[in-house]
């Protein structure tokens, strides 16, 4: 079995194919023209909360918005 | 003796090998689950089994024995589903080896795409649509499911933000210090680079 024969230059630097992958998305959503544009960022919008628990319990929970380019 | 026993381990595993032919040429899956509604039947004799998954789902096309005469895409994106089922002539996937065209009857193929253009033909017709990045998975029935991240019909990119792009990550990698800048500079690169000649090409 060959050893790791050629590996992408992503992989190489440390990259994995879901962020290598995702990274391509958002550089071709970021070439679409106008109304598609914003449908298509507008689509990718992630909405989260994160609470941090300590011994046992959650502290309060943060509400978070991440646009796509973060 | 020891001559008899490595001889017996080495008719075993083949044996085992021709029993299940190439995974390629597997039948049409079972379309009821029957080992679970046997034991259903054995324990509840009353009442009708309940559907399993197995049964919602329709079963796999068998492998003809001739060659279709049309291939079936399936072209998904993660929130959208282009092309059901649709029997087209030919696709044409942009494969990280390449331009790969899949006509009926292609081996089974699993293929990375990388970012370039998706064009079906069918008929006189070709429809073509930019992917960024992806799968094709193509099936012994000559059935192709390619699943991309995100895939746009060429009218719908901007020529001068591609180049304004272009121009930006050529330079980002001339500036890049850290492996993973230039990573991402060179990818920024493949991408707007397979946007230009898409789109002037």
């Amino acid at each position: 079995m060959a050893s790791n024969a050629a590996v992408p230059f992503w992989r190489a630097a440390g990259m994995t194919y879901i962020t290598y992958s995702n990274i391509c998305a958002n550089l071709v959503r970021n070439c679409l023209k106008e109304p598609y544009k914003t449908e298509a960022l507008s689509r990718e919008k992630v909405h989260f909360s994160i609470s941090k628990w300590t011994d046992g319990k959650p502290e309060k929970p943060t509400l978070r918005s991440d646009s796509p380019e973060e | 003796m020891l001559r008899r026993a490595s001889m017996l381990l080495a008719c075993r595993p083949i044996l085992a090998a021709r029993a299940r032919p190439f995974s390629t040429d597997l039948p049409a899956a079972p379309s009821a689950d029957a080992t679970f509604t046997e034991a259903w039947t054995k324990v509840i004799p009353n009442m009708d089994p309940p559907k399993t998954p197995l049964s919602f789902m329709q079963p796999r096309p068998p492998t003809p024995s001739s060659i279709p005469s049309k291939l079936t895409v399936n072209f998904v994106l993660p929130y959208a589903s282009e092309l059901a089922t649709k029997e087209v002539d030919m696709v044409i996937v942009p494969a990280t080896t390449g331009q790969m065209g899949v006509l009926p009857g292609h081996v089974a193929t699993i293929a990375e795409l990388k970012p370039g253009v998706l064009s079906v033909h069918e008929g006189s017709e070709m429809t073509k649509y930019f992917i960024s990045s992806g799968f094709v998975f193509i099936h012994a029935n000559s059935f192709a499911d390619i699943i991309a991240v995100e895939a746009v019909p060429l009218d719908r990119l901007d020529v001068n933000l591609v180049q304004k792009g272009l121009a930006e990550f050529t330079s980002k990698l001339s500036s890049a210090t850290t492996d993973l800048e230039k990573a991402e500079a060179q990818i920024g690169i493949d991408v707007h680079s397979a946007l230009n000649s898409a789109l002037t090409g």
